[in-house]
């Protein structure tokens, strides 16, 4: 080769180079004004300091991180933990892992029962699932509300039934929003665990039966680990809008029951502390990003691909 | 011959109809087996002639609407699969892709709760009967389908099953491995003395793999017995038509003989034929005759059949031969190529045919 071709040889590939970075700045700029910029807004916002009246001042601040977990007395500035942001924090993961783990109990055997009707059958049962999305999630919230107030349905049948005598409290309690977030997420677990039992060979199901496995062990031991991909999508597919959620929370806790989401809004409005809610928004991401990596690893140790 | 003689699965009929009213389709009726110990069974039928249905109720994949199966006089019909001691090698092996090639051979056993030891024991054994020992810890996806099939063997054994039911296991293999899989089936059922029942459709793997073949059609057995009664002396024009090649002559039944039959064919000439017990010849009738017991041989006046060779296919093996008889119908002869060089006769040339003595069958029609 002599050095002239080599020379047009490492040109064009130079070009090739510059082309394919050319060719995928469309996506780039999407991810870096859609994802990235959002967040080093929120990044920024954290280390400055508060505005009167909202806002922030373009001053450099540790406040708003100190105050995620510290608290310092208004009387005699004595610093102290933050109890009622790790008390929420540690409400909005709990609740976030029941949902999760109520979304997979209920979403499972609907799954399944998708997955094995007949191909025909199955678009209508997914259509079935889907057609709670078409309404408002807020007025969702509302009907959930209608339905387990004291005067509403549920209580008057119950009454009417003659089984309890006075209403029973669903309503701005934790049971009212794990209701909610069951209610609200349940087809993000559905969807992802259909799409993998569907792939699912039933023959397996089938040799596993022949080879002297219980029904229950044929779930355990077969199914559960082929279908794996599908329990973790469906998990984060939970999991992660649970953990933030803000409307269901709003609506069937009450004032009192606070999800992180609600005291990162509460900042940002009658707070009118912006460097706090955006160093709890921080908080947050992490916190998700830290289970994920943890979920993923965990789960993805025993399970065995079902490529 | 056999030393037991004892019955292993015993299907009384059985029949499976799938759904009711009009829409009503059966899969099978009235089918009656006796499957005796150690032996190899194989259900031999088009597709859609009720062997795999058949299958999955000795499995218990599936439950019989009439009848009763019997495993050893017990019956088994309303046990479900995890209770019955009979293991499946499926027909896309079904393997664990989770698992590894010891686990799956081992599955079994586990579930059966076993200890460790034991397993481990069993299992080794077991990879070392189908020669996969070096396979032990891949998983089952990184192993070839050749291996897949030993491997799902080695499963489908290893719990020691009553009965080894095989649904077309070799049907995925291309020709050399199906060929090598077959002389390995037959040593792995010498070795264990497991009672195989093997469903296919393949008539020439049936023949050569099985003490006895049940030819099935329609959702009904039509013949049982063993490979050579099965071609040589099949009972009707299914059984006959389904195995091998065929021809078909028409005749009347002059008079009987004990076991044998005087038959006149159209062309006038007479020849003796043999008959299926349960039958008593009589009037017009069909009779089977096979290409390979007929030898071509230069005109002449006594001989029974009569023609011109239509055409000749060379096969290396042997030579097909086609031969107009005078009614306008073909006759198929295939003779063997014992002579080096070409046969000796071509297209065109008048023939004569003798049939070799008891190559004649009366079918029931």
């Amino acid at each position: 080769m002599t050095e002239r071709t080599r020379q047009a040889a490492s040109a064009a590939q130079r070009q090739e180079t510059i082309n394919r970075w050319l060719l995928s700045t469309p996506a780039l700029a999407l991810i870096a004004i859609a994802s990235v910029g959002p967040l080093l807004i929120v990044l920024l916002y954290s280390v400055l300091a508060p505005g009167s009246y909202g806002d922030v001042k373009w001053e450099f601040s540790g406040q708003g991180w100190f105050n995620v977990f510290f608290s310092r007395d208004i009387f005699d500035d004595t610093v102290s933990l933050a109890d009622a942001h790790v008390t929420i924090l540690w409400r909005s993961a709990k609740l976030a892992i029941i949902t999760t783990v109520l979304c997979l109990i209920v979403g499972f055997p609907t799954a399944y029962f998708i997955a094995s009707r007949a191909p025909h059958n199955r678009s209508i049962w997914l259509f079935l699932i889907t057609i709670p999305f078409w309404t408002n999630m807020l007025i969702r919230g509302f009907a959930i509300q209608e339905m387990i107030r004291n005067e509403g349905l549920a209580n008057t049948i119950l009454i009417k039934l003659g089984i309890i005598s006075a209403p029973i409290q669903m309503l701005y309690t934790d049971f009212a929003i794990l209701l909610g977030m069951v209610y609200v997420h349940l087809p993000l677990m559905v969807l992802p665990l259909y799409a993998s039992l569907e792939k699912l060979d039933f023959r397996l199901v089938e040799a596993g039966y022949d080879l002297y496995a219980t029904r229950l062990k044929v779930l355990w031991r077969i199914i559960i680990p082929l279908v794996k991909p599908g329990i973790i999508a469906g998990s984060i597919l939970v999991f992660i809008p649970a953990l933030s959620s803000y409307v269901i929370p709003r609506i069937l806790g009450g004032g009192k029951n606070l999800m992180v989401g609600n005291l990162i809004e509460l900042q940002f409005g009658q707070g009118r502390n912006w460097p706090l809610g955006a160093a709890l928004s921080i908080t947050l991401v992490i916190i998700v990003l830290f289970a994920m990596l943890y979920y993923v690893k965990n789960a993805g140790k025993t399970g065995g691909g079902h490529a | 011959m056999r030393k037991q003689q004892e019955l292993a699965i015993e299907v009384r009929s059985v029949g499976r109809v799938y759904g009711d009213g009009a829409g009503q389709v059966t899969a099978l009726s009235n089918i009656f087996l006796n499957i005796r110990q150690n032996e190899f069974f194989t259900l031999l039928g088009p597709s859609g002639c009720g062997k795999t249905t058949l299958l999955r109720l000795i499995a218990g994949f599936d439950f019989p609407t009439a009848g009763e199966i019997l495993l050893y006089g017990e019956d088994i019909a309303p046990l479900p699969p995890f209770k019955r001691p009979v293991n499946t090698v499926f027909q896309n092996y079904a393997l664990f892709p989770h698992m590894t090639v010891a686990q799956n051979i081992g599955f079994g056993l586990e579930m059966l709760g076993r200890p460790k030891q034991e397993i481990t024991t069993r299992v080794d054994e077991m990879l070392a009967l189908v020669h996969m020992e070096p396979m032990r810890n891949r998983k089952v996806m990184q192993i070839s389908g050749g291996q897949q099939q030993r491997v799902a063997l080695a499963r489908a054994l290893a719990p020691k099953p009553k009965v080894l039911l095989l649904d077309e296991p070799l049907s995925a293999l291309d020709y050399k491995l199906r060929k090598e899989m077959q002389v390995e089936l037959k040593r792995v059922q010498a070795e264990t003395g497991i009672t195989f029942i093997f469903v296919t459709h393949d008539q020439e793997e049936a023949l050569a793999m099985s003490d006895r073949i049940a030819v099935m059609s329609h959702g009904e057995v039509r013949q049982v017995g063993a490979p050579w009664e099965i071609y040589d002396r099949p009972a009707e024009r299914f059984v006959a038509d389904f195995i091998g090649e065929t021809n078909f002559l028409t005749a009347d039944v002059i008079s009987i003989d004990g076991q044998r039959t005087r038959v006149r064919l159209s062309n006038g000439t007479t020849l003796d034929a043999t008959y299926p017990s349960d039958l008593t010849p009589e009037g017009k009738v069909t009779i089977v005759i096979r290409p390979e017991h007929v030898q071509l041989a230069a005109p002449s006046a006594g001989a029974i059949l009569g023609g011109q060779i239509e055409d000749l296919t060379y096969l290396g093996t042997d030579t097909h031969i086609r031969v107009r008889l005078p009614d306008t119908s073909l006759f198929t002869i295939r003779q063997q190529n014992s002579r080096i060089g070409p046969i000796g006769f071509a297209a065109g040339d008048p023939v004569s045919l003798t049939i070799s003595e008891g190559a004649a069958q009366i079918l029931k029609d």
